[in-house]
């Protein structure tokens, strides 16, 4: 525990040396980079050991009343804290090449200091063992988040961005408000007790707290409504910085709601279906989204949306098992979700740091402006490729492993669902539905791969990029290396994962009922040695097909031809499928919910004259929904304009008459 | 000790419907400025024995309303070249009845108050109380910034006034503190007044409105 004190005490101060150092030397940045990865270093070391040696809660006294600085460390939190060190350690690093000094001599300061306070913030809440301490370390990541979103603050996109996010965050903070004076009034204490035994809150009380926590968490984490903040933030931020909120920030949505589910020993049913029925939508919806995307930072975000779609879908499974008592559902579909954490955080850090690439080389974040880049950027390509094939959940990346513990999770409800319990009508939606999402996303990274790295050049940057500095090739060597690593040995992450599942169904149970079965290991219910054999000999079966060809064409001077020209005489770049173009049949199919907007010219003559086309999906929820709604307040708020005529003395009344009443008030 | 502390008081009353009547700048700010040295000397009287602490406050008290924000507001006054208070939004008349009534108000809202038993019977709670409204009129019925200013160091006399009552009870720092404040707020209102001068070419707050959106 004191080990992870100290590595957020690291973390959290690394970008503050950096202030005292002068800025042209450029130390400053090296000296963040090594504290926040020493630190790091702290944190992952702590975690090393086995859960039974984590130790008690640590508790210190603490001057704010009410409540007492209590921290502590379960399965639970060890799982959420490993990739949090990892990714943002990987990106401090990352971040020497991609935001260095030199270039951003404005921002490049503040954005180091709040990075190192971001992740000693995610670390703090996740270890917290009190509302109290956990909203402290909830304020630091998203106070910090938000200066971080808005570090190229002189355009006009980015501060709308960081406006939308701040008011997002807040409204999930003033839920997480209501949320634990709920849980205060039920059990007594601000600490995170089980409301089980002695402590119980009446079924109203306990559905209130659930659907504040889904809220406030669901914001978080960028589910499907509540998903507004989320691709705008991410788009605008740095990548190393957009790769940790991906990776890890969103994921304190899916910490928190785990968290606050945990502490009920029988949830209602409804409980799970609900969380379900949100990764559902988000799952689909949010890989529909993603395809109609042009702007590759942006594609990512609706990516991550899907994603944390698929963890939720895992998270309502196992919250179904426990209110039926299936020790096993909770195993795999709690199992599944977590790992799902593990693994969307590395690939999508991945792919955030190789996309950052692609920008630093080219400048541009736009598929349409990209193409041709594998020639340039050999490596930047194979790791985007690598992260691709594992976001679509394909064999032998880790992706697989974790759909496929959920898989086996759905189709094992189906095989013992009883009639009575209705368990068989999300089992049977659930895994054609991850099926599709699956499809889906492959498509989208067809068309992302296709469309940047394969093909020629659209335009002069494309062709003249190039691999960037090994301070940003070997992070995201090491975020693939884990990738195959999970991929091909995925028993070595079950002990982690058994650790968590038992923090999370460690309660007390209600009194005058049997006690809760303990759920089994996951490895006892999913073949993972077979998974391993598998992956293995794919990969060999690869290796010997790429040899095979190499062998074949070796000596072969390889003649540039064009592939398709279309019978027109003289092709150029600009004439290759587009992005958009790729994407258009999926669009079409979606558009009832993604109201892709094209502007065409009507072509009235035979030889028509220059003109031009545009299409783009904006965010439905956004543009057709919230935006409306704020804009009809905004209109219905005129009729108190008269308080506020901007007359100092008028102000002044209002608090003198404040003060009177107040004076009065019998 | 109550003997000697009531004619104080009085005399703080009496400034306070002097400020609320006078319309010379000069006037107001000098009225201000004696009723802060009125209030550091009753630091000294609340206090039975003189120690280090009282003496302290007192003195940083005496010495910043009474001398060094007066002298940094008619400092103001004069760059600004304003003199008087032209037309108040209420009247002299009018405001000097309100400050009447807020004053009658107090005494009686002081009765209800579940006072120590050393502070009943006292005149401390409702002179502060009055002193506070007082303040508040001036802030809110003048138009010149300057004036305003000077309402603000009249609402701070009343609180001041009732932290006397509390003096046992009251860390110094957070003594210091008020004090400190008080200062740094004038220092930043002087600024303030400057800027509204140079850009409207007068001190009427009531400019102020164009800043609105």
């Amino acid at each position: 525990m004191t080990l992870v004190l100290l590595a957020i005490l690291l973390v959290g101060s690394s970008g503050f040396a950096g202030l005292l150092v002068g800025r042209a030397w450029g130390a400053g940045e090296r000296i963040a980079a090594a504290l926040h990865c020493v630190g790091g270093a702290c944190g992952l070391a702590a975690l090393l050991a086995p859960a039974s040696a984590f130790g008690d809660a640590l508790v210190l006294p603490w001057s704010i009343p009410e409540g007492e600085f209590s921290v502590g460390l379960d399965g639970l939190s060890a799982l959420f804290l490993a990739p949090l060190f990892l990714i943002s350690s990987l990106g401090s690093i990352y971040g020497l090449a991609y935001w260095r000094e030199a270039d951003h001599p404005e921002s490049g300061r503040r954005l180091r200091v709040f990075y190192g306070l971001l992740t000693a913030g995610l670390a703090l809440l996740v270890v917290a063992r009190n509302a109290w301490v956990f909203l402290l370390g909830w304020e630091f990541m998203a106070v910090s988040a938000f200066l971080l979103i808005t570090s190229e603050d002189h355009e006009k996109t980015v501060r709308e961005a960081g406006l939308l996010y701040v008011f997002c965050t807040h409204v999930g903070t003033l839920l997480l408000f209501a949320l634990f004076a709920l849980m205060r009034h039920a059990s007594g204490t601000w600490a995170f007790v089980p409301l089980g035994g002695v402590a119980t809150a009446s079924p109203a009380t306990a559905g209130v707290i659930f659907l504040l926590a889904l809220g406030a968490f669901g914001m978080k984490a960028g589910a499907m409504p509540l998903h507004v903040w989320l691709p705008s933030a991410h788009a605008c931020a740095p990548s190393h910085v957009s790769a940790v909120m991906s990776g890890v920030l969103i994921k304190m949505g899916v910490y928190g709601l785990a968290r606050i589910c945990s502490l009920f020993p029988s949830p209602p049913a409804w409980w799970g279906a609900t969380i379900f029925a949100v990764g559902l939508l988000s799952g689909v919806l949010g890989v529909a989204f993603a395809i109609g995307q042009h702007d590759i930072k942006r594609l990512l975000a609706y990516h991550s949306i899907e994603n944390i779609g698929i963890i939720f879908l895992g998270l309502g499974l196992g919250l179904v098992g426990r209110s039926l008592h299936r020790p096993e559902l909770i195993a795999l579909g709690l199992g599944g979700s977590l790992l799902h954490v593990w693994n969307h955080g590395l690939f999508k850090a991945l792919l955030f740091f190789s996309a950052g690439s692609v920008m630093h080389s080219t400048g541009t974040r736009a598929l349409d402006r990209l193409g041709g880049l594998a020639k340039g950027m050999p490596r930047t390509a194979l790791c985007f490729l690598l992260g691709a094939v594992a976001i679509c959940g394909l064999p032998p990346l880790n992706g697989f492993v974790s759909e496929f513990l959920l898989y086996l999770g759905f189709l094992r409800s189906v095989a013992s669902a009883e009639s009575g319990d209705g368990l068989w009508i999300g089992a049977a939606f659930s895994a054609p539905a991850l099926a599709l999402i699956g499809a889906l996303a492959l498509a989208c990274f067809a068309k992302v791969y296709g469309a940047v790295f394969l093909g020629e050049p659209r335009t002069d940057a494309a062709r003249r990029a190039h691999d960037p500095g090994a301070l940003m090739t070997v992070p995201m060597g090491i975020l693939a290396g884990a990738c195959v690593l999970i991929g091909l040995a995925p028993a070595l992450v079950t002990p982690a994962l058994d650790g968590a599942i038992a923090a999370w169904s460690a309660v007390v149970p209600p009194a005058g009922a049997a006690s809760v079965h303990a759920p089994p290991q996951v490895a006892s219910l999913a073949p993972l040695g077979w998974l391993s054999a598998m992956a293995a000999l794919l990969l060999a079966l690869l290796a010997g097909g790429a040899a095979f060809l190499h062998a074949r064409t070796r000596g072969a001077a390889a003649e540039p031809v064009l592939t398709w020209d279309c019978g027109y005489a003289a092709p150029s770049p600009t004439m290759q499928y587009t992005s958009s173009s790729f994407a258009q049949s999926l669009v079409d199919l979606f558009a009832w919910a993604l109201r892709p907007r094209a502007h065409a010219p009507r072509l009235t003559a035979i030889f028509p004259p220059h003109s031009e086309f545009e299409s783009h999906v904006p965010d439905t929820v956004l543009d057709h929904l919230l935006a409306p709604a704020c804009r009809r307040l905004a209109d219905a708020a005129t009729w108190f304009r008269w308080v506020q005529q901007g007359n100092t003395n008028a102000y002044l009344f209002y608090i003198l008459l404040t003060v009177l009443v107040l004076l009065l008030w019998r | 000790m109550g003997n000697a502390l009531d004619p104080l008081l009085v005399a703080v009353l009496l400034i306070n419907f002097f400020s609320l009547g006078a319309s010379r700048l000069r006037a107001v700010i000098n009225g201000a400025a004696v009723q802060g040295i009125v209030l550091g000397g009753m630091v000294l009287l609340v206090h039975e024995q003189l120690s280090l602490r009282p003496m302290l406050v007192a003195g940083a008290a005496i010495l910043l309303k009474g001398f060094v924000i007066p002298a940094m507001l008619m400092r103001a006054m004069r760059a600004a070249a304003i003199r008087r208070e032209v037309e108040p939004l209420v009247g002299f008349i009018p405001s000097l009845l309100l400050g009447a009534a807020a004053t009658g108000l107090s005494l009686v809202f002081a009765k209800t108050l579940p006072l120590a038993e050393q502070h009943r019977g006292l005149l401390l709670i409702p002179a502060s109380l009055s002193t506070v409204l007082t303040g508040f009129l001036v802030l809110t019925t003048r138009r010149k910034a300057i004036m305003q200013v000077v309402g603000y160091l009249i609402l701070e006399n009343g609180i001041f006034i009732l932290g006397l009552s509390l003096l046992e009870a009251m860390p110094f720092l957070v003594e210091i503190g008020v004090l400190l404040d008080l200062f740094v707020c004038v220092f930043v209102l002087g600024i303030m007044i400057h800027h509204i001068s140079r850009e409207f070419s007068s001190l009427d707050t009531g400019h102020l409105t164009a800043l609105k959106e």
